[in-house]
């Protein structure tokens, strides 16, 4: 009585094709809505910090001092938006947040440059925001320092001392992500994030819209084993998914041009491992909730925690390590590394078995609750 | 006399309630058995740890010779089962409805194409098979549940009030069957509020607070009550169990 019946599998599997098939609206959800929410998160979704608003307060209005702030503007880091006189009006503007940060040149600036005596140029940073204020902090320490070097070498050339040899440098190159864009970064994630999204909602309604609709007594009088109801159950999701994920991935490789290093053929092998893992907790949902109302509300319940625990947004080598392990419980975690290490790095099946190891267990484990959670009774 | 169903003692208790009290029952083969008893009385709940949907909480109970306590899924595909409320997939044609279960019940295609097609006719629902089960009026629905519960030719029906809500041409139809499978030696325990249902089946069974109160063919509990009809037999069993639950309270 044990064994897996191949034929009751298959009735499952046809029945919810034609059920999927039949419910137009619920399909156009699974498939549009993963499209439309990577469009939308695509673009809100980006920490690049361009265009800090800048004001200006210059006591010492000369060439120096505007071509100083000519340096700034030219990263395309800053801007300078406004020009004001005295720190009261700097402060109202940055308590107002219409402006990020303050220049602040002092009175006697020209008088100090033209007698090549060292000077300083003060910066006041709105901090609440910590991203920003560290890109303004290194940003405006690079300028200076550019200016300061350029400042120098004219002095010495001035005394016939001949070029600045600097003793030690650095030659750093990045990798992977070059330019450092943080889309490139973050839409292999959000593909994951939505993955995981859509396909969980759509069968943690699965079980539970036949036990509220009364199809299920009908069903757990038969000899149909649990095993064969739920893989008969995701097994057309997976479908489903599999076309929209192959959609979320033209638009990610196409319109927002991360393109994929790696092979395709393991992004989407691991990708099912995925869905079906995503689908199974939607299974699991199924057997606890008692309405899709519930199931709903448990579905949310687990997507705030794996965009925070899973990496997705903050990176998971700063966390505590007890939050470490809790983002380990999370079916995404894994999958976040395999979608950035086959898009950025490229990086085969050799570097990603841990995580490939780890997801499959989850799987397993999930499947297996979810059948001893499922109980062919109606109590 | 070899039987269908033989409970002892059976009860099934939802915390401090007592759906179900020391239920003894047997069910002959081959026979129809009424289930007669007023609403909430523990005739669904009862019928529900028959077919293996609730554990009972104690008692002994075998359905076609398996217990009910371990041997459910052996139960499960040797019965069919129709329930009060229409249970089948309103989204799937009359059809696909009975694809549906000839695979769980793994029919072959040779016996798939042959049963689909017996009960098609035996329901009379020729020419409606491409129809949406949702889209079925009350009695084509119960006749299409039926369908489904017999195309793996059970030993054993057992039917939650199927004709309730139905009409009475529809009903008659639907007894006609009953009868015709009886006559092939399927045993059918039913529920039933209809008296004049209940007077066609072999032997009835009367429950009320869970208790079994009396137990005959239909005419022997006549004889013994008095009164002309079945009718009068159920009001004076309710009316006098009310008034020994009353005189107990007091």
């Amino acid at each position: 009585m044990q064994r897996f019946v191949w034929g009751r599998y298959w009735s499952v599997v046809k029945k919810e094709i034609i059920q999927i098939k039949r419910d137009r609206p619920s399909l156009g959800i699974a498939l549009v809505m993963p499209l439309m929410l990577l469009f939308l998160f695509g673009y809100a979704v980006n920490t690049d910090v361009n265009d800090i608003k800048m004001v200006v307060w210059n006591q010492s209005p000369s060439a120096v001092s505007r071509e100083l702030v000519d340096q700034f503007v030219n990263t395309h880091v800053f801007q300078v938006t406004t020009v004001v006189n005295g720190y009261q009006a700097i402060e109202a503007m940055l308590d107002e947040g219409s402006a990020d940060v303050a220049l602040v040149i002092g009175p006697d600036y020209t008088r100090l440059r033209d007698r090549s005596e060292p000077v300083h140029v003060q910066m006041l940073i709105d901090g609440s925001d910590p991203n920003i204020a560290r890109t303004a902090t290194s940003h405006a320490q690079l300028i200076v320092q550019n200016q300061a070097i350029t400042l120098q070498e004219e002095k010495r050339q001035k005394q016939g001392m001949g070029e600045l040899k600097p003793p030690l440098g650095l030659e750093a190159r990045v990798l992977f992500n070059p330019n450092m864009e943080s889309i490139v970064f973050n839409i292999p994630g959000l593909i994951g994030l939505i993955m995981q999204n859509v396909t969980m909602i759509l069968t943690a309604f699965s079980l539970v819209r036949e036990k509220e609709r009364g199809t299920m007594e009908q069903l757990i009088v038969t000899p149909i084993r649990p095993l064969e109801l739920m893989l008969g159950k995701i097994t057309p999701y997976v479908g489903v998914g599999l076309f929209s994920f192959c959609l979320v991935l033209l638009v990610g490789t196409y319109w927002f041009g991360v393109p994929v290093k790696g092979s395709i053929s393991l992004l989407v092998t691991l990708s099912i491992l995925f869905l079906v893992t995503t689908l199974l907790l939607g299974i699991f949902i199924s057997t606890i909730a008692r309405t899709q109302l519930q199931a709903m509300q448990m579905a949310f319940a687990l997507i705030l925690p794996s965009v925070l625990l899973s990496g997705f947004m903050f990176p998971r080598d700063s966390m505590p390590v007890v939050i470490q392990w809790f983002g380990g419980l999370v079916p995404l975690t894994y999958f976040l590394e395999i979608l950035r290490g086959i898009f950025l790095k490229g990086a085969g099946f050799e570097a990603l078995w841990r995580d490939v190891v780890g997801m499959g267990v989850f799987c397993l484990f999930i499947l297996t609750v979810a059948i001893l959670r499922f109980r062919k009774k109606i109590e | 006399m070899s039987v269908a169903i033989h409970c002892e003692q059976l009860t099934k208790r939802f915390g401090d309630r007592v759906a179900v009290n020391n239920l003894t029952l047997t069910v002959p083969k081959g026979s129809i058995y009424g289930f007669l008893g007023p609403n909430g009385s523990g005739k669904s709940t009862t019928i529900r740890m028959l077919c293996g949907l609730l554990t009972p909480t104690t008692g002994k109970g075998t359905v076609l010779g398996f217990d009910v306590m371990t041997q459910s899924e052996e139960i499960k595909q040797r019965i069919g089962y129709m329930s009060q409320k229409f249970s089948l997939y309103e989204d799937l044609t009359v059809e696909e409805n009975l694809d549906f279960y000839a695979g769980v019940y793994q029919l072959n295609v040779a016996e798939r194409k042959q049963r689909k097609k017996e009960l098609i006719e035996m329901a009379s629902l020729m020419g409606r098979e491409k129809q949406l089960a949702g889209s079925l009026s009350g009695g084509w629905k119960q006749r299409l549940a039926l369908s489904c519960a017999l195309l793996h030719k059970p030993e054993l029906l057992i039917l939650d009030e199927p004709t309730a809500g139905v009409d009475p041409v529809s009903r008659r139809i639907f007894w006609e069957v009953i009868h015709q499978l009886a006559d092939e030696g399927i045993t059918v325990l039913v529920t039933t509020h209809y008296m004049d249902e209940a007077q066609t089946c072999d032997w009835i069974g009367f429950i009320f607070f869970g208790d079994l109160l009396a137990e005959g063919t239909p005419q022997e509990l006549i004889d013994q009550r008095g009164g002309g009809n079945l009718e009068d037999v159920f009001i004076d069993l309710v009316k006098r169990e009310e008034a020994r639950q009353r005189g107990e309270g007091a």
